[in-house]
């Protein structure tokens, strides 16, 4: 029986049955600009970095079922043009200060930026008021920098049991909460042991006192663009070398 | 006893209030109705809220721990509706229905008379935790605004002698019970009835019809008549009973699930309200008809917040049925059958209308659309095979199964048969429902209700189209112009750039916040015709709009961020010059108004002299001593 592929910008891409889009083109070492996607969780679809046009539509590569035939496009003008309208809808809507955020050159929505060649926000910022969140000994919740992929939501929950995170509030007011009476991140379960405490693509959630021990300029994203890291090991799961 | 008699002042202001063991006593015998079931999670939480006036810190963590949920899933679902409130609220919660024929009718100022009166800014409760006055999405009475709701009840046809009464009531404190009842009088309005308002039979008599046909005939009799959605999509409810049917059973214990869909929260559509009021027996002969057909045990209805007025009657009517032998064990005599309906009350969610998120909504969760496929049919409530059907729907299907399909098939065309209830509000002689054959023409409708003057017909809602004079000859139907209900006329006189803002703002406000394009974008679009109204707008700001637009259609997760750029579109297409002429310059200006970003400090020093504001050729003028 032949297997079924799909054409990922006109190139033959295998997949097994049951695989999504995603998970066949990071299979085959093609990149799919992403943000809420992880191998190791179940997909949700949030972000829609990862929109393609499969058969002419628009869908979320992360959570479409690869089909036998299906022509995808992925890495074309209009997507890239749509991806960095939605990067620049995510700076502005929290408060992202690369140059002094310790997490820079290992955040992956920094890292889409530059792939994506963002070079300004574009839209004016909302400044948001985002109080962190200090209270636990090993790890600060820097809420500014959350782009609400839920990846410690689902990490907490299905990985560690805890379900030390959730959402709360709706459309441009939906945020990120602790599960504890006071709001406060020591009152909870969490540890810097946690599957949660290493998901985060983003600055929020930070263990302490290790921010610069490995210094800017020799991190993950510093090292290698992201799309070349995905392209340089086919068949290492979605999120590169380190995931 | 009247709700706010157990308030005391003191506890409306501090949480500390509310300690652990007197919550969990005054809350034990909610969770225990609810059988501390965490599916029943936004019920016993809209429970718990009427308790204790709103969902203090400990009031979740008890509930949480009833129903066996984390705590901040709970907090998080509290989060999201908007009649769920985790803050102290006023005793008196005053809510001003916000669709744009309540603005049309005058609601922003009699807002703002009521709060002048009652010495609040509007989204504050006041200093004695006595009253809030906001906004809210639209209540479904547009064809008897400007309406509100006060504590959930709704008040319609509101006139400035009406809000000095209401504020004299309030600052009285007098109990909204006590309040005079005609105030509270709901119209129908039925401006035009064809064979569903027409309609007269006996409770139960469509289920009888359908039990006495037989599965399989009821299915044919619905092919034959070609039925389709009326909730806005359209889809042929023949093909989602027979998926339904047919689906395996993930649990097969569960068995199968009939959901009514009457979270109308389109702006601009009350039919749904009206058959909920006045021919609730066919809603239910409906439901009954389709969980015979598809073989479902349980029938969900799915009532809006908004409409929780509605839910005595309701509750009422499906006692009788119980006791007339129409739901339960053996309902209608079929022995191998029984069949029962529980009501469901949403909490101002306008997203909760998507199937999806509806059924998110009803097993206790936040309304976010789910990720198709698998389709409601498939797997939607509790991962069992469902039917979610709109009000109107099911008693379309109820009369199809008295009369049969051929005989709907003969009304309407042929791509849509039947008929269609329309919602019709705004700048028209007799607003109300009207019911027509599909088909009809616009300039048709608009003769009928008495729309002298029209500009603009916005037909199905914000996410639907509007139409322009030269579009008028255009028919209601699926294949032209397809409609949830809604038809809102606007008069020559008004202006559509305001109507667009208005529909802009009501996205943003309803977007469930889940995917990025809808969540970043409607705020955007809002901005940018903020923008616009303040004259600081140019033709860069209207680019943006269609860039946004682009991205929106194309990226967001369902129909409503996909749709919340439409009005804007088809303004922008069809009344470009209500936008031109607000435009600063047709080049570029800045989002950034440094006079505007003074505002708060001339508010809170209660200045507004010259001195007071920038001059952007000289600078901040000195202050004259």
């Amino acid at each position: 029986m032949n297997t079924p592929t799909l054409l990922l910008d006109g190139l033959p891409v295998p997949f097994s049955a049951g695989q999504t889009i995603m998970e066949a083109a990071t299979a085959a070492g093609v990149f799919i600009p992403h943000l809420c996607h992880h191998p190791d969780f179940k997909p949700q679809g949030s972000c829609k970095l990862c929109t393609v046009k499969a058969n002419g539509r628009y869908v979320s590569a992360c959570t479409m079922p690869a089909k036998d035939g299906m022509e995808v496009e992925n890495d074309s003008p209009d997507l890239n043009d749509k991806r960095r309208t939605l990067l620049q809808m995510l700076f502005v809507e929290g408060n992202h200060f690369c140059p002094s955020c310790e997490k820079s050159g290992d955040c992956l929505l920094q890292a889409l930026a530059y792939e994506l060649e963002m070079l300004t926000a574009h839209f004016a910022q909302f400044y948001p008021d985002r109080p962190v969140d200090a209270s636990h000994p090993d790890v600060l919740l820097d809420f500014n920098r959350c782009i609400l992929c839920e990846l410690c939501v689902r990490a907490s929950r299905d990985v560690d049991r805890k379900n030390v995170f959730a959402l709360s509030g709706r459309g441009i007011g939906k945020h990120l909460i602790v599960n504890a009476e006071s709001g406060r991140l020591a009152d909870t379960g969490f540890s810097l042991a946690d599957k949660a405490a290493h998901v985060c693509p983003v600055g929020v959630i930070l263990a302490k006192r290790q921010g610069f021990l490995q210094p800017i300029g020799q991190r993950r994203y510093d090292r290698q663009p992201i799309a070349m890291q995905f392209a340089s090991l086919p068949g290492s799961g979605g999120n590169g070398p380190e995931a | 006893m009247d709700r706010h008699a157990r308030w005391l002042p003191e506890m409306v202001v501090a949480d500390e209030c509310f300690d652990a063991t007197g919550v969990a006593a005054l809350l034990q015998p909610i969770v225990e109705r609810h059988r501390r079931d965490s599916l029943r999670l936004l019920q016993i939480l809209r429970e718990a809220q009427d308790v204790l006036g709103y969902l203090p810190r400990t009031a979740l963590t008890v509930i949480a721990d009833a129903v066996g949920l984390p705590r901040a899933r709970v907090e998080g679902v509290a989060g999201f509706y908007s009649f769920l409130h985790l803050q102290p609220v006023g005793r008196y919660r005053i809510l001003f229905s916000d669709n744009v024929t309540d603005r049309m009718l005058g609601s922003a100022e009699l807002m703002d008379r009521l709060c002048n009166r009652l010495w609040i800014e509007r989204g504050k409760v006041s200093e004695d935790g006595l009253v809030s006055v906001d906004t809210t999405s639209c209540t479904g009475m547009c064809d008897q605004g400007p309406a509100l709701l006060v504590d959930g009840r709704p008040l319609t046809r509101l006139s400035a002698e009406r809000i000095d009464r209401i504020g004299e009531l309030v600052r009285a404190q007098v109990a909204v019970s006590d309040w005079p009842r005609e105030w509270f009088l709901v119209a129908d309005n039925i401006r035009r009835r064809d064979v569903l308002l027409a309609h007269a039979s006996a409770p139960g008599e469509a289920m009888r019809a359908a039990v006495a046909r037989g599965r399989e005939r009821l299915l044919q009799e619905l092919q034959r008549s070609n039925l389709r959605g009326r909730g806005g999509a359209g889809f042929t409810t023949h093909t989602k009973w027979e998926t339904a049917r047919r689906a395996p059973c993930v649990d097969p214990q569960g068995g199968r699930y009939l959901v009514c869909n009457a979270d109308e929260g389109e702006p601009g559509t009350f039919k749904d309200r009206v058959l909920l009021a006045s021919h609730a027996d066919l809603v239910f002969d409906g439901m009954s008809v389709a969980a015979f057909a598809i073989g479902a045990a349980q029938g969900l209805l799915y009532l809006r917040g908004e409409y929780a007025w509605l839910l005595p009657a309701l509750t009422e009517n499906l006692a009788r049925r119980r006791r007339n032998g129409l739901l339960g064990v053996a309902a209608c005599g079929q022995e191998d059958w029984s069949f029962d309906i529980d009501i469901h009350l949403g909490a101002g969610a306008y997203v909760c209308g998507e199937e999806t998120a509806l059924l998110e909504s009803l097993e206790g969760r936040r309304g976010v659309p789910r990720i198709r496929p698998p389709y409601p049919a498939q797997q939607g409530y509790r991962g069992q095979p469902t039917v979610v059907n709109n009000v109107e729907t099911l008693c379309k299907a109820a009369l199809i199964a008295l009369r049969g399909g051929d005989w709907f098939a003969g009304l309407g065309t042929k791509q849509s048969t039947g008929t269609k209830l329309l919602s019709v509000a705004g700048d028209v002689e007799s607003p109300g429902i009207y019911e027509y054959p599909f088909g009809v023409a616009i300039d048709q409708v608009l003769h009928d209700c008495g729309a002298g003057n029209a500009q603009a017909v916005q037909v199905g809602g914000p996410s639907g189209s509007c139409l322009a004079l030269h579009e008028f000859r255009r028919r209601i139907a699926f294949e032209d112009v397809p409609t949830a209900g809604a038809f809102t006329v606007f008069g020559a006189h008004r202006d559509l750039f305001e109507v667009a803002r208005n529909f802009a703002h009501f996205f943003a406000y309803e977007s469930c916040g889940f995917c990025t394009p809808c969540r970043v974008g409607t705020t955007l679009v809002a901005n940018c015709m903020d923008k616009i109204a303040q004259g600081d707008g140019s033709q860069y700001d209207i680019n943006e709009i269609f860039r946004i637009h682009r991205l929106l259609h194309a990226a967001s997760h369902c129909g409503l961020g996909q749709t919340a750029c439409n009005p804007l579109f088809d303004t922008l297409n069809k009344f470009r010059p209500a936008y031109e002429r607000r435009l600063r310059s047709l080049d570029f200006a800045p989002a950034f108004d440094l006079d505007q970003s003074l505002s708060v400090a001339r508010q809170m020093t209660g200045r507004d002299d010259p001195a007071a504001h920038f001059d952007p050729a000289g600078g901040m003028q000195p202050v004259d001593r």
